[in-house]
């Protein structure tokens, strides 16, 4: 793959409307069993506008910038050769249902290990006003010819 | 009514304390809920015949559905999901689920470590397919005020 993506800086994402039954069916997928995760009361009672997403959700949104990144003209990833290797999200305040959300991706970093490269995509999510809510950064393998 | 979002006592940690233990039935039901929830519908994930040409055992569980669910014990034993601040893993190995029998995996979560400044708990969880490990690095830190 083209080792220039590194430090590449992708245009923000369409903006994510995170809906309160798309928490629940996420949040059911995952088998998550806590009541802030599925019922509104309870998410309110712990002073939550809405229903809380999993620790994991943000992945919903971080999933279209990765998709900028395979679609990149000159970025040569076959995505047919590609495994998730990490995963990592850094959280500033836990998604809502209701919050308003843009991914916006930087190529932290690319590396060649052999025949296989690494690159290493961020994606900074913010909310409506514009403050930081989870960084997802995902390390991608692409597997070279052994 | 009991208080859902009592957390555990910080000051009662200690380093090396299993916090929660939790076994999780997989079945191809299971991944299809997944891609839909998800939006990850490769087909790798709930086809066999796509699983084999590309040369896997069998299909796998999405490795961000394991990430998913691995952190749920922590959940609902700190209370409140917004109380985990950080997390992540490493993908060492793909869970196949069989069609008929599924797959078992089973975590296990314990403190790793204590920042009393920020009240906070590091989690280190073993997620285990039969005796292999499937997730590598798996560190959740939770805040515990």
């Amino acid at each position: 793959m083209n080792p220039e993506l590194q430090g590449r800086v992708f245009p923000p994402a369409e903006p994510y409307l995170v809906g309160r039954e798309k928490v629940r069916e996420f949040a059911r997928a995952v088998f998550a069993t806590n009541p802030i995760n599925l019922d509104v009361d309870a998410a309110q009672a712990a002073g939550y506008a809405d229903v809380v997403a999993p620790p994991t959700f943000a992945v919903v949104v971080q999933e279209h910038t990765l998709a900028q990144l395979l679609a990149e003209p000159d970025a040569g990833i076959d995505f047919a050769r590609v495994v998730h290797g990490d995963q990592r999200f850094t959280s500033s305040r836990a998604i809502v249902a209701g919050d308003l959300l843009t991914a916006t991706l930087t190529v932290a970093s690319v590396k060649t290990l052999g025949p296989h490269s690494m690159v290493t995509a961020e994606s900074a999510i913010t909310d409506a006003a514009g403050e930081h809510v989870v960084t997802a950064i995902s390390t991608l393998v692409v597997r070279g010819d052994e | 009514m009991a208080d859902v979002t009592t957390p555990p006592v910080f000051d009662e940690l200690a380093v090396g304390e299993i916090v929660a233990e939790r076994s999780f039935e997989l079945t191809r039901d299971s991944l299809v809920r997944y891609a839909g929830a998800s939006g990850d519908f490769n087909p790798i994930h709930y086809r066999d015949d796509v699983a084999a040409s590309v040369g896997l055992p069998g299909v796998l569980a999405h490795g961000m559905l394991t990430m998913g669910f691995a952190v749920q014990p922590v959940v609902d034993w700190a209370g409140d999901p917004g109380r985990v601040v950080d997390y992540q893993v490493r993908f060492t190995r793909p869970v196949v689920v069989d069609p008929s029998f599924g797959a078992t995996v089973t975590v296990s979560a314990k403190v790793g470590q204590l920042d009393a400044e920020a009240r906070a708990a590091r989690v280190d969880l073993t997620v285990k397919l039969g005796d292999d490990t499937v997730l590598g690095k798996a560190q959740v830190r939770v805040v515990l005020g």
